[in-house]
């Protein structure tokens, strides 16, 4: 074929697309699913006039924001002010791009050689995941600063002293996994993870490292803002926190980065912690990338379940859980494990 | 097309760093100085050292930014102040500035000394290549370079330990 386009090219920008838009779907998915669970766990029924069941629900929302006019406070910085919502939703897109979803395939057949189920496939793609979801932060920061106004400048301090503070154990935990497995490659530490012990259960890390994935959720769940650690946009004390001041798309930007991050941080722990696509018995060739789906739900549903089930700690509560006690544990984690990886010759 | 990457993040830097300095809003100052590292990143990328530039970002744009922005914001400083005629008699001004106007021309005459008898190298071919895989990294700081690796790491732990000493508030 001309100017070097190969059957495997097509496929990966295929892929690529895929991603993308599947990514902007998921947050509108979430958004019903977030509605419809919470309903359920108050007792109501929730969206159910749009569409079968409100499913059409978050459609006709994404509408009314289109149709919402762009305000901006007078004394705001104009440059930041956009660029903040822009910076957001742009880190947690592109945190995405390194995280695999499936084994090589060649859509059966259709390939001659096969391809790699992920947007890009980086050989430090941890690190790369970290290093974008520590980016992440500025969106938020600078979206309270350009505001000027108190409430979002506060939302903003809380959430970088939040995020810097949680940062330090979701890498420690991430640590602990990399040691196992010997790679900062993602594919290759969901790799690490195929097989069984005794016939039937499989070698997933979340049984070598409980303790890392409990770190890791509770580390994730404060990452990306989410109740109970919600404090950058805590309602009864900062209105809406960092975004107060925003409306149209702006406001649509930060909501669809948050629901970005949230598959993106279960979709990591996926990969790390429950195997990725080695599923409790093989699926046949070309269907692995199902159990990892599978996963993912399930994952998404229990952080939403988090959110509407857990009360919003004090703001002190969640700098001393972090630091006195997540992080120390996460150091001891990371400790037992090295020692267990070097003496114990995992 | 590497060539082309190479001078869109070299301007991306470039231009940030100079912004950094020219900008009077230090909130603006420090997003420059972010995007300007962002684009070093890039560069490390090309030069194929994909782990020296993920620790780039996750150092210095991600975490140390994050602290610069914490400051600036918690003092709230609006704008600097524009010193009175700062345009005019940069040699013949104050001792402070006349002092770091002199340290910048003899900068900028070592610069010009050293880059026109430098002699442009080939970058090295894949056989001769730097380490940049973590593995080799590893090893080269925890075996040959160990004792200047865990010397740093003393220097900072008694740096955060006085830092700690010092802002803490006296037991009443």
């Amino acid at each position: 074929m001309p100017f070097g386009i190969t059957p495997e090219l097509i496929a990966q920008i295929t892929i690529i697309g895929v991603v993308f838009f599947a990514l902007q779907i998921s947050a509108a998915v979430l958004v019903y699913m977030e509605r419809k669970v919470a309903a359920f766990v108050q007792q109501r029924y929730g969206p159910y006039l749009v569409g079968p069941r409100g499913a059409l629900q978050p459609l006709a929302d994404i509408l009314k924001l289109i149709m919402k006019e762009e305000l901006r406070p007078k004394s705001a910085d104009t440059l930041l002010f956009y660029a903040a919502p822009v910076l957001s939703a742009t880190a947690a897109f592109a945190a995405f791009a390194v995280v695999p979803f499936g084994a090589d395939t060649t859509f059966f057949g259709l390939l001659d050689r096969p391809v790699h189920l992920a947007a890009a496939d980086v050989n430090v793609g941890l690190l790369v995941i970290f290093a974008i979801t520590s980016m992440g932060v500025y969106g938020i920061v600078l979206a309270g600063w350009a505001s000027n106004s108190k409430y979002s400048l506060l939302g903003g301090l809380r959430s970088s002293a939040q995020m810097i503070s949680y940062e330090i154990s979701y890498g420690l935990s991430f640590a602990a996994v990399i040691m196992l497995a010997g790679s900062l490659s993602l594919r290759e530490i969901v790799d690490h993870q195929a097989g069984y012990w005794f016939g039937f259960i499989p070698q997933w890390y979340l049984f070598l490292q409980p303790v890392g994935f409990f770190i890791f959720l509770t580390a994730g769940i404060a990452e990306t803002n989410r109740a109970p650690f919600d404090f950058p946009e805590a309602e009864q004390e900062l209105v809406a926190g960092y975004h107060t001041e925003y409306s149209s798309m702006s406001f649509a930007l930060f909501f669809l980065a948050e629901y970005v991050n949230m598959v993106t941080v279960s979709a990591v722990a996926t990969d790390l912690f429950l195997g990725g696509w080695h599923g409790p018995f093989p699926l046949p060739a070309g269907f692995e990338w199902i159990w990892f789906f599978v996963k993912l739900f399930l994952l998404l549903f229990f952080y939403i379940w988090m959110r509407w089930t857990l009360p919003r700690y004090r703001y002190d509560q969640l700098m001393e859980f972090g630091w006195k006690w997540l992080l120390p544990l996460a150091v001891i984690n990371l400790l037992v494990t090295a020692a267990v990886v070097v003496y114990g010759g995992f | 097309m590497d060539a082309i990457f190479f001078w869109l993040l070299a301007a991306g830097t470039v231009l940030a760093s100079v912004g950094v300095i020219f900008q009077r809003n230090p909130m603006h100052s420090v997003v420059l100085l972010i995007v300007s590292f962002c684009a070093l990143s890039g560069l490390y990328v090309l030069l194929g050292a994909p782990f020296v530039a993920a620790i780039q970002i996750i150092i210095y744009a991600g975490a140390i930014m994050v602290l610069f922005l914490f400051v600036v914001m918690l003092l709230n400083v609006p704008t600097e102040d524009p010193v009175h005629g700062y345009h005019a008699r940069l040699l013949g001004g104050a001792g402070p500035r006349r002092f770091g106007a002199v340290l910048s021309l003899l900068l900028a005459v070592q610069l010009f000394l050293v880059l026109r008898t430098l002699q442009m190298t080939p970058l090295p071919t894949d056989a001769q290549q730097p380490p940049s895989t973590v593995h080799d990294i590893g090893l080269r700081l925890f075996r040959d370079y160990a004792f200047a690796f865990e010397a740093t790491s003393v220097l900072i732990l008694v740096a955060m330990v006085g830092a700690i000493i010092l802002a803490r508030r006296e037991p009443r």
